[in-house]
């Protein structure tokens, strides 16, 4: 870990500010993967922005019937809140099936978001990896990829994103808020916000420099049954192999997001018109264009089945 | 203490103390965060300056340069060790690779400096700034590859598993051919980690020749060799200090690069420096279980008498390494005229093999019992009873060699009767509990008793205080207490009058941590130590050794009784003795027992993998301490679902290396992933093992429950899958087709 | 960007040349360190003042000080451990204001005035906390390597029980969850215990969580 500076910023202006008078400058909140990166020198920040006195720890309802959460709001606070509880269970399911009880106490809204990939060539700083170090190569092409991407991937990365959270965020339509150092602010719909990796793996997300999150907003609630399953080896604490965040209606038609296959959350809203077709037919179209690996290439029925077990239950 | 006949009646079968479940006596220092760890001893070394470790990023070749300026020119640093100015250092005997890599470079994160600096942040900042170029050699690393020309190999584990490169009773190829009923199958294990929780951890301090290591091992004698052996430096130089190990389970065995690299950074600085290995850097500089390949023949009567067994199994090492002994038990487990096992050893270039808990049983037996499950549903036989048809009371191989114990028939009848086994159905993948498929398995736990000397030295003072001194360590096995517990038996004290010093190399030398040969031995040198100390006692009390009586804090014998206290007024009283061993262990097979039961239900719409209930039933001579004893077995069942069900070092082949280096990639079981769990441990003394005739219990645990977990899954999906860990994707496609 | 296959063996052939090595599609970055030169900035201290178990500290730390290094290396408070470093284990778990969190990921001059409880404040071996009586009855440990961290976490859990934090394993979001053998499981399975005391664990959770409830 490279020596950085550190300061304690009191609004989001001031934070931009910070940012963009600080080159090499990072936000910290919970900090609970920034600064395991940056024990590894995957991160290496000169300066540290902490943003942790802004207020944007708030849950508050929106205008239009929804629920505007605030950057700062912890996983379990956000997993917690009766609101979220009643009224958007797959965001609670999915949070709470992330990570551990203390992660959860640390880890934010907007961090959650900004959390990069577990694939362990990007953890490991004697492999080529494009998005470490772009440009380098990708060594979990040929290599260890049970848990990597099925989906959306480039010849550059087959990286996953590890959220439970946003796969949730995903499926509701969610929409991020942000402020740029100049002041503007803009609402970006989640569908947005990550990025495939092409041949920029780097990016993880659509966010410029030093722009910060402020909220997370959700559309007013849909009703539903709330569905999230996470799939996995062990049965706490580890990354999903697949995950499906669903909210199904009582006439079977419904949302289906899926975690664990792709370098964002991965939603194709044209395969839900066969939700009542049951998973096969959903499973199909959302899957369509899947480039597994010969290490992965389970993820693929997996998916289906698991989306089955929700539908199963939705069944009752 | 010489012990070469079966022990007598002696002052331990009193069972005043021994044998009751008590709370461990270090309790209260570990659960209040006052146990001093190696990496934690402020007290020691204040001014202690932080080593960094710097791992090779290739797994073979060489170093062609490595720049060091700007390491040094780091704020805070004081030092930095290579191999290029380490000065001459030898290779310990028990290491296969050298633990300080360069110019040659024999696995991945081999060590190949250590930067020292005033403080932690800024070691780990400078040994980023080292830099190595490399040329990279080809490297073996495909065991399935190699395997095909891997030659023959013996190896003793020097923990009680070994087997000669072939070895042949009977006429297996016969048997084999003229069997009724005979399966061929072949198991995979992967290679493992043992993941303890402690990282490998030292602080180094040099007084002029003489270095101290307070540091985090399993067998202080053998480390001090070691460290002699690899510094160049006499042994009495060394001293190991190691009261409290934070898990070892083999991996805390040896030297190891915590220990080497503080001792040179510590040189070249000229102060005590502290070193852990970071998390990341372990899986790949320490060493691991090795894969295996194992192919079993059985061959049957159909009335179920096994009458061929062949076990031969493949696995790899790193050059000058030795095999995993995975066929060990298969010598000795099941009755059978004709036999069969080998192994062989392929070149790797994979990190260094090695020792993990239960080394040779606990992969051997999660295939061996496989096979066993197999058999017994070829044969239309239930897998509880083809194991008692087929129990023997003798060595197979050696008929004249009895068992001292063996009690296996009982561990499974008892077992199946607590674990309501009558309930399961025979035919696979037919319960179901709503959306889970049930099912439950069966398998036997073997693993050998094996006799060490061990050596302690017991103190009496004018309190009535009883010390027991010896470098015996206790990994999390319980060693504080059942040494305790022995003095206190031996001498006629109360436990709370008994204070234990352990894993200093300063006192004597003791069986140490390995092997499940700890407890019998370390406890047994405790007896013979007490031994004398009472005959001290009596001598300066007036009274005659052999009928004095040692109860209540006092020494008895006839109506007279005195303090046991007085007998050391005058001066402290000190006895130092050992246990040593005739030929009981060549005459008799020691060996422990387990009956192990297990229920897993599989989801059968994603293939998920949940066990349900655990029972080990365990014969394993007289139990020391219940409660610390029922502990060690809880923990192997625990390694052993991990092994069965998530536990793999995922190998590069390309590269060389094991990716998912470190807790998160490599998973090992969870608190939601471990139900409640049984032990039961049959009524056993066996006067062979020891005058304490007791036996090991802490592999016990983990041999043979892989293949109880595999079994229930098996019975509970009707798919078999026989290349461990048994994850979901292995079965989802043979799994019932969903609605 | 140039297809990254074509790049890769490019770099190959320029770096390893004839060396051998079959079927690799990409080259560590290792083989070509060629990194700038760089003179390394001094680290950069800053005052913290915190409360550790009652008492006040004051403390001049490099930033990159975490909060578990600052407990264990400049306050001599070793109960709490560094399993991994990297929020692996939970081996690091302390209590800041009321919540447990890995002190490994928390940078010690982030926790300006917070009240800290690590294993040493909850109880002495003289005075265990029932917590830590109950882990000893029930032999809820073995090497003891990551009991401080299981036992602060233990504390924790029935806390956010009380509170109504839910869980994975809570059927109903509405309700209220209970402390029982499942909840308790999934709660503490951010703490790793290795020697595989779980099944112990559980049980002195239980009975603490059962003491409470008839208190």
């Amino acid at each position: 870990m490279k020596p950085f500076t550190y300061e304690r910023v009191n609004s989001p202006g001031q934070a931009a500010q910070a940012a963009a008078r600080t080159p090499g400058s990072k936000f910290i909140a919970g900090g609970t993967n920034l600064l395991d990166l940056m024990k590894l020198q995957i991160e290496a920040p000169r300066h540290l922005i902490d943003v942790n006195d802004l207020g944007l720890d708030k849950i508050e309802k929106t205008g239009d019937g929804g629920l505007r959460i605030g950057a700062l709001v912890s996983n379990t606070d956000l997993a917690a809140d009766k609101r979220v509880r009643k009224d958007y269970a797959v965001l609670s399911r999915a949070l709470l099936a992330g990570a551990s009880g203390q992660l959860r106490n640390k880890a934010t809204t907007a961090g959650n978001l900004l959390q990069r990939t577990r694939c362990p060539y990007f953890y490991d700083t004697n492999q080529p990896c494009n998005k470490r170090s772009p440009g380098s190569g990708c060594a979990a092409i040929g290599g260890y990829s049970r848990q990597l991407a099925v989906i959306g991937s480039s010849d550059a990365c087959i990286a996953t994103h590890p959220s439970d959270m946003a796969v949730a965020m995903r499926v509701l339509d969610a929409t991020v808020e942000t402020v740029n150092p100049a002041g503007a602010t803009r609402g970006i719909p989640i569908a947005q916000f990550h990025r495939l990796p092409g041949d920029t793996p780097h990016l993880d997300t659509v966010l410029g420099r030093g722009e910060l999150i402020t909220a997370v907003t959700l559309p007013k609630p849909i009703g539903g049954q709330h569905f999230y399953h996470k799939t996995r080896d062990r049965a706490s604490y580890a990354f999903a192999l697949v995950s499906v965040a669903a909210v199904i209606q009582k006439d079977g038609s419904g949302r289906v997001a899926i975690g664990g296959v792709a370098h964002k959350p991965w939603r194709v809203e044209a395969a839900e018109a066969n939700m009542k077709q049951g998973a096969k037919a959903v499973t199909g179209t959302l899957l369509a264009g899947a480039r597994p690996t010969q290490d992965n290439s389970f993820k693929l029925p997996l998916v289906e089945r698991t989306l089955a077990s929700v539908m199963h239950e939705a069944r009752g | 203490m010489k012990f070469d006949t079966p022990a007598g009646t002696n002052p331990i079968d009193q069972l005043k103390v021994i044998g009751k479940p008590t709370d461990r006596i270090d309790g209260p220092l570990k659960t209040t965060g006052r146990a001093p760890y190696a990496y934690e001893r402020h007290d020691v070394a204040p001014n202690a300056a932080y080593g960094y470790v710097v791992g090779a990023a290739i797994a073979k070749g060489r170093i062609k340069s490595m720049d060091l300026r700007d390491a040094k020119a780091a704020p805070g640093v004081l030092a930095i060790v290579t191999a290029e100015n380490a000065g001459k250092l030898g290779k310990g005997s028990m290491n296969t690779a050298k633990l300080l890599g360069g110019p040659d470079i024999e696995h991945y994160h081999q060590a190949v400096a250590v930067v020292v600096a005033e403080t932690f942040e800024q070691a780990r900042a400078a040994a980023q700034l080292v830099r190595v170029d490399y040329v990279r050699a080809q490297g073996r690393f495909d065991l399935a590859e190699e395997a095909k020309r891997a030659p023959l190999d013996g190896e003793n584990s020097g923990e009680g598993s070994a087997a000669p490169p072939i070895d042949r009773t009977g006429n297996f190829e016969g048997a084999f051919k003229a069997a009724p009923v005979t399966l061929d199958a072949t198991y995979t294990t992967p290679d493992h980690s043992h993941a303890m929780m402690e990282p490998h951890a030292t602080i180094a301090a040099w007084d002029g020749e003489k270095v101290t290591l307070w540091t985090s091992n399993q067998m202080i004698a053998w480390g001090k060799n070691e460290v002699a052996k690899t510094l160049g430096i006499s042994k009495e130089n060394v001293r190991l200090d190691s009261p409290y190990v934070g898990g070892g389970f083999g991996g805390k065995l040896f030297l190891r690069a915590d220990a080497l690299m503080a001792a040179l950074g510590a040189r070249a600085a000229g102060r005590p420096v502290k070193v852990t290995l970071q998390r990341p850097l372990i899986a790949n500089n320490t060493t691991h279980r090795p894969a295996t390949i194992q192919r079993i023949r059985l061959g049957a009567t159909p009335d179920g008498r096994l009458t061929a067994i062949a076990h031969e199994s493949t696995s790899g090492d790193l050059p000058g390494g030795g095999p995993e002994t995975a066929v060990s038990q298969t010598r000795l487990l099941y009755a059978g005229e004709n036999r069969l096992t080998a192994m062989r050893l392929a070149v790797l270039d994979l990190p260094e093999g090695n020792a993990m808990r239960a080394p040779g049983e606990a992969p051997g037996m999660m295939a061996l019992e496989v096979a066993m499950d197999e058999m017994a549903e070829k044969l239309g036989m239930d897998p509880v009873e083809f194991r008692i048809v087929n129990d023997t009371q003798v060595d197979p191989e050696k008929p004249e060699r009895k068992y001292s114990q063996r009690q296996l028939n009982e561990c499974l009848r008892i077992g199946a009767e607590r674990f309501g086994w009558a309930r399961r159905n025979p035919k696979s993948g037919q319960v179901r509990n709503g959306r889970w498929l049930v099912g439950m398995g069966v398998a036997a736990g073997f693993r050998n008793n094996l006799l060490m000397k061990s050596a302690a030295r017991v103190r009496l003072d004018g309190r009535g205080v009883v010390t027991v001194e010896t470098d015996m360590t206790d990994i999390g096995t319980g060693s504080y207490t059942i040494l305790a517990q022995t003095a206190a038996e031996m001498m006629g004290v109360p436990l709370d009058r008994v204070v234990v010093r352990l894993g200093d190399s300063d006192m004597p030398v003791s069986a140490g941590s390995g092997g499940q040969w700890g407890a019998n031995n370390s406890t047994a040198g405790v007896y013979a130590a007490c031994v004398k100390l009472r005959e001290q006692v009596a001598v300066k009390l007036g009274f005659n050794s052999a009928d004095a009586a040692f109860a209540d804090g006092e020494v008895r014998s006839g109506n007279r009784h005195a303090k046991l206290a007085d007998a050391a007024k005058g001066s402290e009283l000190v006895a130092e003795d050992s246990i040593e061993y005739g030929d009981l262990g060549k005459k008799y097979q020691q060996s422990t027992f387990a009956g192990h039961f297990v229920e897993a239900a599989v989801d059968s719409f994603t293939g998920e993998i949940r066990v349900r209930r655990m029972l080990a039933v365990c014969a394993a001579g007289r139990i020391l301490n219940p409660k610390s004893a029922r502990s060690q077995v809880i923990g192997g069942m625990t390694m052993g679902l991990g092994a069965a069900l998530m536990e793999e070092l995922a190998v590069d082949k390309r590269f060389g290396f094991f990716v998912n280096h470190d807790l998160a990639g490599y998973e090992v079981p969870v608190h939601a992933d471990i139900p409640h769990q049984e032990v039961i441990f049959l009524d056993e003394v066996d006067p062979v093992s020891s005058p304490m005739k007791a036996k090991g219990v802490g592999e016990l645990g983990i041999c043979g429950v892989g293949g109880a977990v595999a079994n229930a899954i098996y019975n509970a999906t009707g798919v078999r899958v026989r290349d461990y860990p048994i994850t979901l994707d292995k079965h989802l496609a043979r799994l019932p087709a969903i609605a | 960007m140039p297809d990254a296959g074509e790049l890769e063996l490019s770099r190959r052939d320029l770096l390893i040349g004839g060396a051998a090595s079959a079927a690799v599609t990409a080259v560590p970055a290792a083989e070509a360190q060629t990194m700038p030169l760089v003179t390394e900035d001094q680290p950069s201290m800053m005052a913290v003042s915190f409360e550790v178990n009652g008492r006040a500290q004051q403390l001049e730390l490099d930033t990159r000080t975490t909060l578990l290094d600052a407990l264990r290396e400049h306050l001599h408070l070793t109960g709490s451990k560094k399993g991994c470093d990297h929020g692996q284990c939970g081996a690091c778990t302390v209590i800041v204001d009321g919540r447990r969190i890995n002190s490994c990921l928390s940078l010690a001059v982030m926790h300006q005035g917070d009240r800290i409880t690590t294993i040493e404040g909850l109880g002495t071996p003289d005075k265990l906390h029932p917590m830590q009586a109950a882990f000893v009855k029930h032999d809820g440990y073995q090497c003891g390597y990551c009991t401080p961290g299981q036992i602060c976490s233990a504390v924790a859990v029935l806390d956010e029980i009380k509170a109504g934090i839910p869980s994975h394993v809570t059927q109903d979001l509405d309700g209220k969850p209970q402390a029982s053998n499942l909840e308790v499981r999934e709660r503490m399975s951010g703490n790793i215990c290795r020697c595989g005391a779980y099944s112990n664990i559980a049980e002195a959770i239980a009975e603490v969580a059962a003491g409470r409830k008839k208190a």
